[in-house]
């Protein structure tokens, strides 16, 4: 196909890009700045993240955001893909209808209306908010990303696969084990790490279902910033920042030296 | 061997079975407790709210269901306001969204094929940073004395301090900021099987660039535009984060107002209502994006 850009296409990139990557640049330049105001320049420090290290509360929170982020991915991860399954292998199963309502409903519901249901939910099942109530609830909002993702891939493998190995007498649980999963594992890493970020990143859900002893990161990043700029937010900011970074990129890579291993092996 | 393949069948039956029982339970169910609590009464107790239901005392519920929260809600135009604010900064936001997304994906979709993993990679890496921190970010590019006012009055351009922060423009930028891979990707996927062929036909039997823009490729890249649109649309008319750390006091937002009932207020019920509400006008987007969505993902060759 013989596709140019034009002057106008170049612009717009560049301009759409600018507009998406300085305003995280300069939240990252900006924490090593040695003024405490945050955009007054005052020379180059690195005295934020020596706060930031010795800052017990925001560390254990840290922890707490890590284990959540873990753990409902997890679980995300493992019922994200039954109901991809349920969604592409089961044909039309009662209520499938509803299914589908279930699956694509949370992920545009906003967030306070999930957060606030799942909270009352909690109280009347007389369930003690914190570590468990965000777990449980991150889990029901991630997995609905994790089918998507696993699904739009069972929907596009090559289907003759499981036929073949079905006819030659694998049990489904063993075609399952030894064909399928195999086949669409990047999915589902893919759809780990996104369910990971989201848990990482939530502030809504996690607020209105934490409770004593639960606070997570966002929560405590959140607070800090209703109160005026803090340097010690940007420092925090940039290693969140500098963490994302490094693991997509190396994502990027490895994905790239699969797909490279897989056409080598297919020649 | 009757045995065995019942038990196969029931092994199977639990693929669709776990997924459902846990969306049900931890979906479907909290909603129709928001329902419920919605139409009872505060108390100052813990949790805060006299429940109007006892699953023992079916008919006294029926007669005492309450309607109050809602009457507040239709009485007190606070909440109308807060609706019909949302609904508008959100249907403005969308637009933005669009005029500045349609560009951007339009560049990447005739970029050469090999840069093109890159760009969408690029597009995607911001939304992987924490949206709190990115919206963070606009604070101090905003504020009065802020790096957006230091760089324009660097140049010259302009010689009083902007005052954008807590303003509804600031929400505008924020969502269009955070909200921007969502518009780009549903709209570079459908522009990147664009026909190009059709455009020099168009071109070549007369129609001005602009025109053919209109008739072929708007058209075509209409799933796209749908489809960014209604991702973009719902969860901004909800937002709250946005509205809170860019808007000022000022800025009105049903999201924020539900926020502020349930953790400011502590009136249990009424933050309830206000979801109900919330929902009530979201249904129909919703519902519109979920066939749309549901049909994507199945048609998908």
């Amino acid at each position: 196909m013989n596709r140019r850009l034009s002057v106008f296409n170049v612009t717009s990139l560049v301009i759409g890009f600018a507009f998406l990557y300085l305003p995280i640049l300069l939240l990252v330049i900006y924490s090593f700045n040695a003024s405490r105001l945050v955009t007054v320049w005052g020379g180059f420090s690195t005295q934020w993240y020596g706060a930031l290290f010795r800052n017990e509360a925001l560390i254990d929170a840290a922890w707490v955001t890590l284990r959540i982020a873990l753990l409902s991915a997890t679980l995300a991860t493992i019922l994200g893909t039954l109901a991809a399954l349920a969604l592409t292998r089961y044909g039309r199963f009662p209520g499938r209808t509803l299914f589908t309502g279930m699956v694509y409903a949370p992920m545009v519901m906003p967030e306070v209306i999930t957060g606030l249901s799942l909270l009352l939910f909690f109280v009347a099942v007389d369930f003690d908010r914190g570590f468990w109530t965000i777990t449980l609830a991150h889990t029901t909002l991630t997995m609905c990303f994790v089918t998507v993702v696993v699904q739009s891939r069972l929907m596009t493998f090559d289907r003759s696969l499981e036929e073949a190995a079905m006819d030659l007498g694998a049990p489904p649980l063993r075609t399952f084990f030894s064909v399928t999963l195999p086949l669409i594992a990047p999915s589902i890493v893919a759809g780990f790490l996104l369910a990971f970020t989201l848990s990482m990143d939530d502030l809504v859900i996690a607020s209105f279902n934490a409770g004593p002893g639960a606070t997570t990161l966002p929560i405590k990043i959140y607070s800090a910033v209703r109160l005026g700029l803090s340097p010690e937010v940007n420092a925090a900011s940039a290693i969140l920042i500098g963490i994302v970074t490094l693991g997509v990129i190396s994502a990027t890579l490895l994905s790239k030296r699969s797909v490279l291993r897989s056409r080598r092996n297919a020649h | 061997m009757m045995d065995r393949s019942l038990t196969r069948r029931l092994t199977a039956g639990l693929v669709p079975a776990v997924p459902y029982l846990w969306l049900g339970l931890l979906f479907l169910v909290p909603f129709l407790i928001v329902l419920k609590i919605s139409l009872s009464d505060p108390a100052v107790a813990q949790p805060p709210y006299k429940p109007v239901f006892e699953w023992s005392d079916i008919s006294g519920f029926l007669g005492g269901l309450d309607l109050e929260n809602f009457t507040l809600l239709v009485e007190d135009d606070l909440y109308f306001r807060a609706t019909l604010s949302s609904v508008r900064i959100a249907a403005v936001s969308t637009l933005l969204l669009l005029i500045v997304g349609f560009p951007i994906a339009y560049g990447m979709a005739r970029a050469p094929e090999r840069y093109r993993s890159l760009l969408v990679a690029a597009i995607i890496l911001p939304f992987w940073t924490s949206f709190l921190i990115r919206i963070y970010a606009w604070v101090a590019i905003l504020k009065p004395e802020g790096l957006l006012t230091q760089a324009l009055m660097g140049i010259g351009l302009i010689s009083e301090p902007l005052d954008i922060l807590n303003t509804e423009t600031a929400v505008y930028i924020g969502i269009v900021y955070a909200y921007l891979p969502f518009m780009v990707l549903p709209l570079y996927a459908t522009l990147e099987k664009m026909d190009d062929t059709l455009l020099e036909a168009a071109l070549d039997l007369g129609s001005t660039p602009w025109r053919s823009f209109w008739t072929i490729t708007v058209p075509l890249a209409m799933p796209g535009i749908i489809a960014g649109s209604l991702l973009c649309f719902i969860p901004a008319v909800g937002e709250f984060v946005i509205p809170d750390l860019l808007g000022g006091s000022e800025t009105l937002m049903i999201g924020r107002q539900l926020w502020s009932e349930f953790f400011s207020n502590r009136d249990w019920p009424l933050a309830s209502a206000v979801a109900i509400l919330l929902l009530i006008v979201l249904v129909v987007p919703i519902v519109i994006y979920r066939d749309v969505e549901a049909r994507r993902v199945e048609a998908r060759p």
